[in-house]
């Protein structure tokens, strides 16, 4: 920032006080969090199942779009049964998109990462046509959809989003499958050891296609959030990025559930101070981006020099039965 | 005679263990030297050291009276060291001449001279007697054959020391003869050998001198002249061991497992088993002796459910199993020690509380309905530790922070704890020590006595002719001969095993 010209400390002033000081500060970071926490969230159960998800932008814009959809197309619907139905609308087709990438994997051996890039690529095309022909606004020459109606609008809680205490719930409960069911075992085990689990009677392809379709739908739910409580309605511009910054908060979370609550309100909040850093002290987005992928690089890189060297000497620690 | 190799006092410690302490051996022109211990009692490490794979933290190494750069293994080459590892480094997909010539080629302009290459192959093993066809593709080949182009690639350059890391780990009882032979051959033209291996029948029939290693230290250092197969166990493990396994005689009643013309592929798409007929009868041990790769791990995964069959039947209890279906087999009362415990046995990244029931974790009383019940887990390992002997700082540890026994006492203890009807136990004791071999053998005892009909596959000869009640052979997919355990002789059942009749 310094080199760019701008005073760091007026920046990171700018960041708390924004980000953090002032309760619409704080309600901006906290919805710009919600989305960001449970495309992390979805990141994660793949981590922890073995999968690299990095196909969460296109499952999220996917159940942002259902959503919008079904926010302003049905109609007619009091708040209880319309608001439900646009937020099952994300998250079936997020799941929807996810779980594609899970039966290529699973019955065709394709690798995850493959899949959910060239997934990402149609579903991002196809979204942004949708939105532009199809499912855009009269009148409009945005790429965007009608604005949500009321009956399908999250309301918000004194002033905060309330889609993010219910993905701050949302993360505890995965937390809980994960430590005390079965299927949280089953999943893990596979994510740790495939023939192990195979050998434990675990089906591995259905381990797969459960966890990048409930990751999808994760990822479906927080596009969802976003275009009901947050943006109003589908605009492809307004959820660029989101998706791989999920992949930062998982690994900022170190693969754990709960992780993801404190790296998204961080991201969030500097994600949602970047524009005031911008106009306050001069600092280009892009070195936002850069903050972060500094962030990103330090946390990790103790955790991967750590990981390294344990499966390199791991082997030769091991002593006798005597010990 | 001067030393050929010489180490002195040489320590070497990862952090949290002393791999090596004060070690000092000598090994001399033409001379054996064995080098005998337990898993973990620091035999990979010392001569990775004077490879110069290893750099010690302290001592010498010095061989013809050099001392050797600590971790370069150029210098060790450069001196006449060659090493054959445990571990083959072969390229599966080349020819013996190219393997063999792998790194140094004989060249003509920017070309390897192909021609040459096969000739110095083809003369290389005249000179030594180790018979190979240069030609073939080395994933083609059996692994004896495989470890005899590994010995010539080490001898390739001019060997005077040639040290061998567990070299008869995979070989059968015929092979393993082959090799002591190659190496006596060896010593006689006056290369020095030092091997390493924990079996004591190899050190006894050809060992010059033989240094035990006991935790990182030389426990003792003797001859086979001066001690016999109890004496060198004894000190391994620094106390009395019963090498011959005492059990009651089998009582048996009806039989439990069932294999009827049981057709199974490899992973290749070969027939690996091919009609094969057995029976085990509650109460019994049966022990399938064969060469590796003659259908054993395909016959086991086959009957636990994790390799498809082509045809056959496989009955439990009267029970057809069905195929291709781990987890319902597991629940019908088959336990399986597999093979590869690091592989398929074990979550190494998961706390032993978890290990202890990977396969039944959502069965009663480890979980009810969806959620599970840890207190049942705590309860159940707390006890499992406990009778199996599981040396571990708590039940919490990850297993893959234990020893390869207490890995494995881990995975018997899960697999022997539960109501089990059928025992497939796949290479139970493989690179584990004297100490838990002794355990585990008892406890496939005990299983048998409790009435489960125990099926054994092993590739050591020993274990199967000392716990098997009757004796299956197997050779080309196939039960060749099915013998008591008194008539089941060293001898008879090694031609057998290679295919001869009896």
């Amino acid at each position: 920032m310094f080199l760019q010209g701008a005073q760091p400390m007026d920046a990171y002033g700018s960041l708390f006080s924004h980000g953090f000081g002032s309760w619409e500060g704080f309600a901006k970071t906290l919805g710009k969090a919600t989305p960001l926490m449970l495309s992390g969230l979805a990141v994660t159960i793949g981590l922890r199942s073995g999968l690299f998800n990095i196909g969460v932008q296109g499952q999220l814009v996917s159940g942002a779009l259902a959503a919008g959809w079904a926010g302003y197309a049905i109609q007619g619907l009091p708040i209880y049964i319309h608001l439900p139905i646009a937020l099952l609308f994300g998250i079936f087709f997020g799941a929807l998109v996810g779980w594609i990438a899970g039966a290529l994997k699973a019955y065709r051996g394709i690798h995850e990462v493959i899949t959910t890039i060239m997934i990402n690529s149609i579903v991002l095309a196809l979204v942004d046509y949708l939105a532009g022909h199809n499912f855009q606004e009269p009148g409009q020459t945005l790429a965007r959809t009608s604005a949500v109606l009321p009956s399908a609008t999250i309301p918000k809680i004194f002033g905060l989003p309330s889609g993010f205490f219910f993905a701050v719930l949302l993360a505890w409960a995965v937390w809980w499958v994960f430590q005390r069911t079965t299927s949280g075992f089953r999943l893990d085990t596979v994510g740790r050891n495939k023939n192990a689990a195979w050998y434990a009677g675990i089906s591995v392809k259905r381990s797969v296609l459960i966890a990048m379709g409930v990751g999808g739908a994760i990822a479906g739910l927080g596009g969802a959030i976003e275009t009901l409580g947050v943006i109003g309605r589908f605009e492809p511009t307004f959820n660029t990025g989101l998706g791989f910054d999920g992949i930062t908060i998982a690994l900022l979370g170190r693969a754990n559930p709960l992780g993801v609550i404190p790296g998204a309100i961080l991201i969030g909040g500097i994600r949602g101070a970047s524009s005031s850093m911008q106009f306050d002290a001069g600092v280009a987005p892009e070195i936002v981006d850069l903050i972060l992928a500094l962030i990103l690089f330090c946390v990790t890189a103790p955790f991967l020099s750590k990981w390294l060297r344990s499966t390199q000497v791991g082997a030769k620690v091991t002593s006798g039965w005597s010990n | 005679m001067s030393a050929l190799l010489e180490i002195a006092n040489v320590t070497k410690t990862f952090p949290g263990v002393v791999a090596n302490e004060n070690i000092s051996i000598t090994v001399a022109a033409g001379e054996i030297v064995a080098l005998l211990g337990e898993n973990g009692a620091g035999k990979s490490t010392l001569v990775k050291s004077v490879f110069g794979m290893v750099r010690p933290d302290s001592g010498e190494i010095r061989i013809k009276g050099e001392i050797i750069t600590p971790g370069d293994t150029s210098g060790a080459i450069a001196r006449g060291v060659g090493m054959v590892h445990q571990h083959f480094q072969l390229v599966p997909v080349m020819t013996v001449t190219e393997n063999i010539i792998l790194g140094s080629e004989p060249k003509r302009g920017i070309f390897i001279n192909m021609k040459a290459a096969r000739a110095e192959v083809l003369a290389l093993s005249e000179k030594y007697g180790l018979e190979v066809d240069p030609d073939a593709f080395v994933e083609d080949l059996p692994v004896g054959t495989q470890q005899r182009i590994e010995i010539l690639k080490a001898l390739r350059k001019d060997v005077d020391l040639l040290i061998l890391d567990e070299p008869t780990a995979v070989l059968t009882p015929q092979e393993t003869d082959e090799l002591l032979q190659v190496m006596r051959n060896l010593a006689a033209s006056g290369v020095g050998v030092l091997f390493i291996t924990h079996k004591l029948r190899e050190v006894m029939a050809v060992a010059d001198r033989v240094v035990v290693l006991r935790n990182g230290r030389v426990a003792g250092s003797t001859s086979p002249k001066e001690t016999d197969e109890e004496g060198l166990a004894q000190l391994m493990v620094g106390r009395n061991v019963v090498l011959q396994v005492e059990k009651g005689d089998a009582k048996p009643a009806a039989a439990t497992l069932v294999i009827r013309e049981l057709h199974v592929n490899d992973d290749r798409k070969h027939l690996a088993v091919n009609g094969l007929n057995l029976e085990v009868r509650a109460g019994e041990i049966v022990g399938v002796a064969g060469v590796e790769g003659n259908g054993q791990r395909e016959l086991v995964e086959a009957i636990c459910g994790m390799r498809p069959r082509i045809s056959g039947e496989i009955l439990v209890a009267g029970e057809a199993t069905p195929d291709m279906h781990p987890h319902k087999i597991h629940s019908m009362g088959v336990s399986h020690i597999p093979e590869d415990r690091e592989k398929h046995g074990l979550v190494t990244t998961y706390s032993i509380e978890d290990n202890l029931v990977l396969n039944q974790f959502d069965r009663a009383p480890f979980a009810k309905g969806w959620i599970r019940n840890m207190a049942a887990l705590e309860e159940n390992a707390t006890r499992l530790v406990k009778e199996f002997d599981i040396r571990t700082p708590s039940i919490s540890t990850t297993a893959g922070a234990l020893s390869g026994g207490n890995k494995q006492k881990v995975v018997v203890a899960r697999e022997l704890s539960q109501d089990t009807r059928v025992v497939v136990a796949a290479q139970p004791t493989r690179g584990v020590d004297v100490g838990s071999i002794e355990f585990i053998h008892n406890q496939l005892i005990a299983a048998r006595d409790a009435g489960a009909a125990v099926l054994l596959v092993s590739a050591e000869l020993d274990e199967i002719l000392s716990l098997a009640d009757r004796v299956a052979v197997m050779f080309g997919g196939k039960i060749v001969a099915i013998l008591e355990a008194k008539e089941a002789e060293r001898v008879l059942v090694g031609r057998l095993m290679a295919g001869l009749s009896a």
